[in-house]
């Protein structure tokens, strides 16, 4: 069987970070696998700028952002194998892959999830209504219109303020469009408060928080929607409704990871990220799979996403020279005001550097990591929204013992 | 971020995380830019269209009139990222650039994989 | 100019294209005037897509009577026509002495109709078979069972097509005339067509189409049953249907797995005059979870990937009162024109019989030469999802296309969407792809793969993107480019 020290599952900008960085490591034995005809994922339809502050320190558009990953990669020789779709990864690494040359099985030491994440449908949050043309998710629409030149609408509603959502609708603006409001049923954005000024504001495009579709309208081509202020609880108020005229319905309505093939492997999935549970090598509950970007947890920038996959290949490279990583013993969980952390064990034998989302809007808060009790960080925000990933680093030194460690936002 | 505007005054910005914080939040009370992304017809090409941007951001309210700028540029595949293909737009010191190498469609086969960009 | 047929049938649902198909063993040209743009668009592809033991309906009423005959020659059919059918069996789960009862009492008679292998089962025999399932007893049907609704009726309709029969879609009959040789003018989309013989298949536009046969009085009401479709991970929970203890009228909201893995949810039954309107209300989706879930507690917001609903046509009497299929000619009122009235549940697991039965209604008047050249068989698309490796192996070697997968979710191949663009019948809607393949059908609903197919449909039939139609007339899918050429 043909074997790999290392396969890489997605080309977007994760698997390009982890396999430029385990060439760094010294790991050569390395394959990329995309599905795409070319690497760069989503970022490929992502043309507006902005990324690459982090990294980079210049503001880039997503494919230049990604282009540097991939002159990169092939300045290393490192193989990226397109148009081919990973089938199965088994818990024992075997990866089956399929393409126009029919379908092989690599056995790879090390597995690296890297697949990103879908859209949350219309059908997954349920909103009511007939089934016409002209509701789409926020990343079809970029991609027909950035990848395929093709315009999805005329007259638009945008329901979820989520980033991809913000940045249709000053898209959709800027080819002619017409969009007559975003609606965020939160009474908090969802996306960064940049976006909602460069291009809502910008445009004089309302932000009605507080606000969802009730109903869809049109048996053909959409119609209309009939939007409604919503309660505390997120329930439609009776006697709010509006209607929309409009023939286009773009949903942002939230992301998931894309774990379907890490469930396979029998890899752990964590219920509230719904990507895997890791510890701070970014190893899942399987040994020597890994998992790090959007199908771990969906970020914010993507240049969090880079970063958290270096720090993923340092880990994968060990584990492909030593067989082996560090006994990561310690519990990692949210505590008040916190949705999640990455990840969920951590060694406590080396420094790490924490992700999490608060659940609400804060204002004047600290983000506090205790160890039974006793603070052993702490990392002082002006403001905390759900929008924003928050990364705060732990000292080693800082952690004593094997009790569990509380992430919590406190004022 | 606090940001104070006296009348005709120069703003006094406070809580800025690092200087180009302050910068921009100088130039969003004065006169605030931006950049564009979009794209423009590639003919012959893998891809119908090749995305670009601006090398540095235009007064914000000339968005409009640097769109049909835009819109009018129609280049041949294959195209490289970087390249200029408006100097200058309407006499600001700002480029169009490719952002997305777009190659032949007959090359679209051989240009799989890395042996392409993005 | 106008278009002359022995037979033209009104509806391309599951009944119309088994009646073009029945007809279609005679030596006749028959034509099927279809008003949407494929063939199942409306009660045939929205149901629950079990196929029925045959005791729910009273003794001595076609609706038993050809429900059990469709169940038997299921098996059958699905192999001569190529398309997924799977008796997994059914079961109607109680939990009170009169629950117990009435299940009793519909076992004697789906006895009485001729329905075999039911039997009452005791909670041990329940979880041993549905383990998931909350109840104390049931009624188990061993020979219930489940198909793919649309590839049902589309093998039916190419195997009709293929031997002879010309399909018309965006073809609403609007008018019925005679000539003076007692021939039908049937008006479709402008356009006339001559017919001798005419068969009103038109399913929920049976009322409509028989009164300009001329035959007046059918009362047709609509049922309208909503439905939420869950992830395919929820499927292996669910081995086969579990229906509550049904009433006289109603079959109750039961969960049904599907051919492919999915778990369906529904329905309600809600009396509609609007026989167009396929909304789904917020309260209906509560409704649906509430009820299902004291059958099966499984129900999960985060597993939901689409709703649907579909309408049943029920003919009733002036008291309200369902009545049975009404399959009919008139001689005096209108001579050749077989009447199909009703055809609600269980019709798509009678949909043969049903054709059958009509066919030997206009036999009984008329002589029909066999059609020689009858090919019983139709084979569909090999699917990539669901075959061995080897299998696999072989598809792509053959044809690499199939080792292209486009829909993740579903992993159809490059390979079935183009045979699918090509179908026979000439269909090119997404929903019709959708259909033809399962691309777009999975939990990300083709978040992923539904550009590439709209483009693939462009490239292959040379359409403009603008005529792209999503499904129904009207739904386009584009408004145009970005930037024009």
């Amino acid at each position: 069987m043909e074997t790999r020290d290392v396969v890489i599952v997605g080309g977007g900008p994760a698997g390009l970070a982890a396999a430029v960085e385990l060439y760094k490591q010294g790991i050569r034995d390395i394959l990329i696998v995309e599905r795409e005809k070319h690497p760069g994922g989503i970022l490929r339809q992502c043309i507006h700028d902005g990324f690459g502050l982090a990294c980079f320190h210049t503001t880039l558009s997503g494919p230049e952002y990604a282009a540097r990953f991939i002159q990169e990669a092939k300045t290393m020789g490192i193989p990226c194998e397109t148009d081919t779709t990973v089938l199965h990864i088994s818990g024992d690494k075997q990866v089956t892959v399929v393409n126009e040359k029919g379908i092989r099985q690599i056995q790879a030491k090390a597995v690296i999830l890297t697949m990103g994440c879908r859209e949350r449908t219309r059908g997954a949050v349920g909103i009511p209504g007939e089934r016409p043309a002209g509701v789409f998710t926020a990343g079809v629409a970029q991609a027909y219109m950035n990848l395929y030149n093709r315009m999805p609408g005329r007259e638009a509603v945008i329901l979820g303020s989520g980033d991809i959502g913000m940045i249709m609708a000053r898209r959709l603006t800027l080819e002619g469009a017409h969009v007559q409001a975003v609606l965020e049923i939160q009474p908090f954005p969802g996306g960064l408060p940049r976006n909602i000024e460069q291009c809502l504001n910008d445009y004089g495009i309302p932000l009605c928080l507080s606000h969802t579709v009730t109903d869809i309208h049109g048996d053909a081509r959409l119609t209309g929607v009939t939007v409604c202020k919503v309660d505390e609880n997120l329930r439609p108020i009776p006697g709010t409704e509006r209607e929309y005229a409009c023939d286009t319905l773009i949903l942002s309505v939230g992301l998931l990871p894309e774990n379907e093939l890490s469930l396979e492997a029998g890899v752990e999935v964590d219920a509230r990220t719904k990507g895997a549970v890791v510890d701070e090598y970014f190893q899942t509950s399987v040994p020597g799979i890994f998992a790090a970007g959007n199908v771990l947890h969906v970020h914010d920038l993507v240049d969090f996403v880079s970063i958290e996959a270096e720090e993923l290949a340092r880990g994968a490279a060990e584990y492909v020279r030593e067989g082996r990583l560090r006994e990561c013993g310690i519990e990692l969980g949210a505590g008040a005001h916190v949705g999640y952390t990455v990840p969920r064990r951590i060694s406590g034998g080396r420094d790490v550097t924490l992700s999490l989302r608060v659940k609400g809007e804060l204002q004047n808060c600290s983000i506090v990591v205790r160890q039974d009790k006793r603070e052993i960080a702490r990392k002082n925000m002006k403001r905390a929204i759900p929008a924003e990933m928050i990364r705060i680093p732990v000292k080693a030194e800082t952690v004593k013992g094997n009790g569990k460690l509380e992430v919590s936002a406190e004022w | 971020m606090t940001a104070e505007t006296g009348e005709g005054k120069i703003p006094v910005i406070e809580g800025a995380g690092c200087p180009r914080g302050n910068d921009y939040v100088r130039q969003e009370l004065t006169a605030p830019r931006r950049n564009i992304a979009t794209s423009v017809l590639v003919e012959g090409g893998e891809l119908p269209l090749a995305s670009v941007r601006l090398t540095s951001p235009i007064p914000r309210e000339m968005i409009g009139q640097a769109m049909e700028e835009i819109r009018k540029v129609h280049i041949k595949a294959p195209v490289a990222a970087g390249t200029v293909v408006i100097k200058g737009l309407m006499g600001y010191d700002s480029d169009v650039i490719i952002t997305k190498d777009v190659g032949r469609g007959e090359d679209a086969e051989r240009n799989k994989g890395m042996s392409g960009a993005v | 100019m106008q278009r002359q047929y022995d037979v033209l049938v009104i509806g391309g649902g599951v009944v119309g294209s088994a009646v073009a198909r029945e007809l279609s063993r005679y030596d006749l040209k028959i034509g099927v005037l279809e008003k949407n743009p494929d063939v199942c668009c409306e009660t045939s592809g929205r149901n629950s897509a079990v196929v029925h033991g045959g005791f729910a309906y009273d003794t001595g009423t076609l609706k038993a009577k050809l429900r059990v005959e469709g169940n038997r020659m299921m098996g059958q059919l699905s192999r001569e026509l190529d398309f997924p059918f799977k008796r997994c069996g059914k079961v109607l789960v109680g939990n009170t002495a009169e629950d117990m009862e009435t299940l009793q009492r519909t076992m004697a008679q789906g006895a009485a109709n001729g329905a075999s292998n039911l039997s009452i089962i005791d909670r041990d025999r329940l979880h041993e078979l549905v383990p998931a399932v909350t109840g104390r007893f049931a009624m188990f049907s061993a020979d219930s069972g489940i198909l793919d609704p649309f590839q049902y009726t589309i093998a039916l309709a190419e195997s009709a097509c293929l031997n002879g029969t010309d399909y018309f879609f965006d073809h609403e009959v609007t008018d019925i005339a005679r000539d003076p040789e007692g021939n039908y003018i049937l008006t479709a989309s402008g356009l006339k067509y001559r017919c001798r013989w005419v068969v009103n298949c038109a399913g929920l536009g049976c009322g409509k189409i028989s009164d300009m046969l001329g035959i007046k009085g059918y009362r047709i009401i609509g049922s309208k049953g909503d439905y939420i479709i869950l992830d395919n991970h929820t499927g292996k929970l669910l081995p086969m249907p579990v229906y509550p203890v049904p009433s006289n009228t109603y079959m109750g909201i039961h969960v049904t797995n599907t051919i492919d893995g999915n778990v369906i949810v529904g329905p309600n039954a809600e009396t509609v005059s609007d026989f167009s309107y396929y909304g789904v209300p917020k309260r209906n989706m509560e409704y649906l979870r509430e009820s299902a879930s004291r059958l099966w507690p499984h129900i999960r917001r985060e597993d939901y990937i689409r709703n649907y609903s579909g309408i049943l046509p029920k003919w009733v009497d002036e008291n309200g009162v369902i009545q049975d299929f009404k399959i009919e000619i008139r001689d005096d009122a209108a001579p050749r024109a077989v009447n199909l009235v009703g055809i609600e549940s269980p019709g798509l697991t009678a949909a043969v019989p049903i054709a059958r039965y009509a066919v030997e209604l206009m036999r009984e008047r008329e002589k029909f030469r066999e059609n020689p050249g009858f090919v019983p068989e139709r084979k569909g698309i090999v699917r990539f999802a669901g075959q061995s490796l080897q299998e696999q192996r072989r598809l792509i070697a053959e044809d690499g296309d199939y080792g292209q997968i486009v829909c993740r979710c579903e992993k159809v191949t490059k390979a079935e969407l183009l045979k699918a663009i090509r179908n026979p019948l000439g269909v090119h809607t997404m929903t019709g792809i959708k259909y033809r393949t399962r691309a777009m059908m999975g939990r990300c609903q083709g978040g992923y793969c539904q550009m590439r197919i709209e483009q693939m449909i462009e490239e292959e039939l040379g359409v403009k993107e603008t005529n792209v139609l999503y499904g129904r007339r009207g739904s386009n899918v584009l408004v145009g480019r970005v930037r024009e050429d």
